[in-house]
């Protein structure tokens, strides 16, 4: 060892004025640079994968432990009688289904003859936990705990139950985060079930509480439309596989302009309490990749 | 070093909160923003630097998770640490009503800035909704989880600093 130790009081230390100055043009560097790329976000989203979601997990898991045993005391007596009601459901579906297979069947055969292609029921889909959601107000996005080790890409879509809930907007080794239809940011190309009439689906931070989604650019000149259509998304839409159920027209209004059509969707997922998500493991095949 | 270490964990910690167990404790999809108190309570603790430091640490922990661009959340919460910080000044551990409006001032300089930035600029121009909807409901939160939070911060601080005194470091 040296006999000339540094002195801690002598350590150099930059200004705190300095330090704000380099770390604001560091920061305009990375938003300018993320903006469009995605230069950064491969070993940061690595280091904060194997630091941060580890915990995130965990909590989550306790979490939703938590709030499930609590619901289960509260409902054991309604499952009662449900289940008795059930039981009875069953036979009866059993009969139903045993006629629907060959129905199926038949329909099978059918689509091979029109070589129709796959409904997304037959994607392939992987499950996948949210473990964190957004830290602040403002939008609501979420995190999973699947990412591109299990084969997770980034704009691959995301359902729950049989709805849209979003899509992949960035992956890490471990998580990937998601951006769900209902975020103030957010517009998914749809179009309506019956008419094939192509719309946009736009979220918004004031409808959050209503339960509803926007949407608008509706051109429905022969007024077919009605309330409680299905809104599927549309096959012109870039990011998103089509016929995707997204949910249920609830009113409809013409616009100023009488050309055009806007007004409220339900969609088909509940929100409010989403644990768990599929993330469909096919992307929308794009012009370009063929 | 060890005060490194612990604050490090405390912005894990908090930052896991924020967006774990306190989104099952939300009133009406509102969740306080604990990483507001913390860069904050830095802030006007340690100066300037310490706060614009942490402020940049929290930031981009949001911004990797959450947000759409990498940086903008560090470059807000730093400056909100850094202005902070110019009131260690007057700090006094004893009183609680500087902290307090800080971090409510802070709060509500965040909630202005992300309606500006994220809201305004896309044509949202229905400030005071978001102002009674978002903004003001989180501040409330805040400060009430302050009143917990803020406390035991300042107690983490006072053991460091008569650890590092102790050991006679000089302060950074």
């Amino acid at each position: 060892m040296s006999p000339i130790v540094k002195k801690k009081g002598e350590k150099f230390t930059l200004p705190s004025k300095y330090l704000l100055f380099i770390l604001t043009i560091l920061c305009t560097g990375m938003v300018l640079l993320t903006f469009n790329t995605t230069v950064f976000s491969g070993p940061l989203s690595a280091v904060a994968g194997y630091t941060v979601v580890p915990f995130e997990e965990g909590i989550s898991v306790v979490g939703s432990w938590l709030s499930g045993r609590s619901d289960e005391l509260a409902s054991i007596r309604d499952l009662i009688t449900e289940n008795e009601m059930l039981r009875s459901k069953v036979d009866e579906l059993t009969i139903e289904n045993t006629r629907l297979q060959q129905d199926r069947y038949e329909l099978t055969n059918l689509r091979q003859l029109y070589n129709l292609d796959n409904q997304y029921d037959e994607y392939e889909k992987t499950g996948a936990r949210i473990i964190a959601k957004d830290s602040g107000n403002w939008f609501y996005s979420f995190v999973i705990n699947k990412g591109a080790k299990d084969g997770v890409a980034v704009d691959m879509n995301v359902m729950a139950g049989s709805g849209l809930v979003g899509r992949v907007v960035a992956v890490g080794p471990n998580w990937a985060k998601v951006k769900s239809i209902i975020a103030d940011d957010s517009n998914v190309s749809a179009m309506v079930l019956s008419s094939s009439d192509n719309l946009v689906v736009s979220g918004n931070l004031k409808l959050y509480n209503s339960g509803v989604i926007e949407f608008g650019q509706l051109i429905d000149s022969d007024n077919v439309v009605v309330e409680g259509d299905k809104i599927v998304t549309s096959n012109i839409s870039d990011k998103f596989l089509p016929g995707i159920l997204i949910g249920y027209v609830n009113t409809i209004n013409s616009d100023a302009n009488n050309l055009t059509k806007s007004g409220y969707i339900t969609p088909a997922v509940d929100f409010e309490h989403l644990e768990e998500v599929l993330v469909i493991m096919q992307l929308k095949q794009n012009v370009t990749e063929e | 070093m060890k005060r490194g270490v612990i604050t490090a964990f405390l912005i894990l910690i908090c930052f896991l909160l924020q967006c774990t167990v306190f989104r099952f404790l939300a009133f009406g999809g509102i969740v306080p923003n604990l990483l507001i108190v913390l860069t904050a309570s830095f802030g006007f603790m340690r100066g300037e630097k310490t706060g614009l430091v942490i402020g940049f640490f929290c930031g981009l922990l949001v911004d990797i998770f959450f947000a759409s661009v990498i940086g903008y959340y560090a470059l807000l919460y730093m400056y909100i640490g850094y202005m902070n910080g110019k009131f260690s000044a007057i700090f006094y551990p004893q009183d609680i009503k500087l902290p307090v409006a800080l971090i409510l001032c802070s709060d509500f300089f965040y909630g202005i800035i992300c309606y500006v930035i994220l809201f305004l600029l896309r044509s949202r121009f229905d400030f005071v909704y978001y102002l009674r909807h978002i903004i003001l409901p989180e501040i409330v939160y805040t400060i009430v989880v302050t009143l917990l939070l803020y406390p035991l911060i300042l107690w983490i601080n006072t053991r460091l600093e008569r650890g590092e005194l102790r050991s006679g470091k000089k302060f950074v």
